[in-house]
């Protein structure tokens, strides 16, 4: 039987501490809709999507009524676009990504992911003019978001496409300068790239996947927060068993609306991804939970520990509630999206460098950091570099989401609003990596990769 | 299939009243009825059983949150399973 508290804490979580079902995101395979014809390939795009996915919002909307808790997105991630773009070598690519946002259009979707290519070992046919073609898609797009995977720890770093990606980062923000630099907001840059990610913007639909199916993302640091609070004087393991509880919480809720969408779409149920995901939000702060275990400012030293203790507790408190966990699941720590991120960045505490020794324990990567609008590409490839090293050796999901801010100097802001919230233009090492980036070629995998 | 309401906010005349009458009208049978005062607020759980519902739900959810805007108040219409699934193992 239900009791009292119960069902006040489940309320206060929601109304208070800004708990919520960050996505439910559709998966939908677009393998049977390559044409040697790009227009034929693009009609079909269009047609599977928007056939599949007619009900995405409104099935949404009837739950969050149902259970009575916010479902803020509604995506779709879809098979990276370079393997159709294959099919049709003479022509510019940008025609899908038009498809994918008519598509996103009527689903009334938030978010549509896979304008992606794979290229963590070389480039096939495709990948190339995907990956030149990225700023421009970004930029007539609203919705579209773009990935490339560009290493992994069985097959290393391909260190061209680390340089191309330079280049493509800093000519997406250059090309979107009158609009805040949007652009690479919504380009991700990864290595060791999951197949079946909810979250935005690195979600595709990885060729693994089944034809169509239902992942959900929740979120809820929040909660965390709070329930870290409660304890001031706690040992570090009873904290460890506090945070456990708490996503264990948090992931029934995501568990329940995944297999009751599932349900009601008709659709495979995919992935819970349990992931800590911070909004700017008074509350919703990452950087909050780790300033709660005793730190004055996020940043500072012991940063780097309390969030490997997070983000393992979030696991294994969330891998309990749920059979289906998979995508990113973690504590996600973008600076623009974080409240107590922001602060800690502009008060110069927290830094790249933090942020980078961050990266090696949380659940992803370098996130939306505004870096100065004169930054070179080579010094973008090389944190894309390094980053893609930290994710190879240490056999985890790493990515870079940087956002040069064309014409602002570091300390100024950079407002996005929204779910990207504002960030401050963080400063950068000068010294230059050119030499290193113009060498081509791959960093081969490291030794722990031969497991078989 | 149950549902729970709950009413958070000031106390005032008539709110139960309000709140079963609206129950009434979806054909929704109230079960059981908690109320106390936390933290000089009025707290209330309903337990109703949503198996005769006349309606839909999301239109009994709609109408509950009308009546909370009007009275100032903080009324949630939820599933029970949402805290079956996320306090019972």
């Amino acid at each position: 039987m239900l009791n009292q508290f119960d069902i006040l804490e489940t309320i206060r979580m929601i109304q208070e501490e800004c708990l919520d079902i960050r996505t439910i995101t559709m998966g939908i395979s677009l393998l049977d809709c390559i044409d040697p014809d790009m227009d034929k390939a693009c009609e079909k795009v269009y047609n599977k999507i928007t056939s599949k996915a007619a009900h995405l919002v409104e099935v949404g909307e009837q739950i969050e009524k149902e259970y009575g808790i916010p479902i803020v997105n509604k995506r779709i991630s879809v098979t990276p676009i370079a393997m159709l773009a294959a099919a049709c070598p003479n022509e510019n690519p940008v025609k899908f990504a038009l498809a994918l946002q008519k598509a996103a259009d009527v689903c009334r979707v938030n978010f549509l992911g896979g304008y992606s290519a794979l290229v963590h070992k070389g480039f096939s046919a495709g990948d190339l003019a995907l990956i030149r073609s990225i700023p421009e898609a970004l930029s007539v797009t609203q919705n579209v978001c773009s990935s490339v995977n560009i290493g992994s720890t069985r097959s290393g770093i391909n260190m061209d496409a680390a340089k191309i990606m330079g280049e493509v980062v800093l000519e997406s923000a250059k090309i979107t300068a009158d609009r805040q630099c949007i652009g690479p907001a919504k380009l991700v840059v990864f290595c060791n790239a999951v197949e079946d990610n909810p979250f935005m913007a690195g979600a595709f639909h990885g060729v693994g996947e089944p034809d169509c199916e239902i992942h959900v993302g929740v979120s809820g640091p929040g909660v965390v927060r709070a329930a870290v609070a409660k304890y001031p004087d706690a040992t570090i393991d009873e904290l460890a068993d506090v945070i456990k509880k708490t996503a264990f919480k948090i992931t029934r809720m995501g568990q329940l609306v995944g297999s009751r969408a599932s349900r009601m779409l008709g659709v495979p149920f995919g992935i819970v991804d349990l992931s800590l995901a911070p909004t700017p939000a008074v509350g919703d702060s990452v950087a909050h939970i780790l300033e709660g275990m005793g730190l004055e400012q996020c940043g500072t030293h012991g940063t780097t520990a309390c969030l490997a203790l997070l983000n393992d507790a979030v696991k294994k408190g969330g891998v309990m509630a749920s059979s289906n966990v998979g995508g990113l699941s973690g504590a996600f720590i973008p600076v623009s999206e974080d409240q107590g991120m922001i602060d800690a960045a502009k008060s110069g505490t927290l830094t790249l460098e933090k942020l980078e020794a961050m990266t090696a324990v949380c659940s992803v990567g370098l996130d939306m950091i505004v870096v100065p609008g004169d930054i070179t590409a080579e010094t973008i490839s090389a944190i894309i570099a390094d980053e893609a090293a930290i994710g190879m050796v240490n056999n985890k999901t790493t990515a870079v989401r940087l956002i040069p801010a064309i014409g602002l100097k570091q300390g100024e802001m950079l407002e996005f609003g929204g779910l990207l919230g504002s960030g401050p233009v963080m400063p950068i090492n000068r010294k230059s990596p050119a030499k290193f980036i113009s060498r081509g070629g791959r960093i081969p995998a490291p030794m722990h990769s031969i497991k078989n | 299939m149950r549902a729970v309401i709950t009413v958070i906010g000031k106390d005032t005349v008539g709110i139960l009243h309000k709140v079963s009458g609206i129950c009434a009208k979806h054909n929704v049978n109230v079960i059981e009825v908690t109320q106390s005062v936390l933290q000089e607020m009025f707290a209330m759980i309903m337990m109703v059983d949503i198996s005769g519902i006349s309606s839909d739900f999301s239109a009994l959810s709609d109408e509950m949150t009308e009546l909370g805007k009007a009275q100032g108040l903080a009324i949630h219409c939820m599933h029970e399973d949402i805290f079956n699934s996320m306090h019972r193992i």
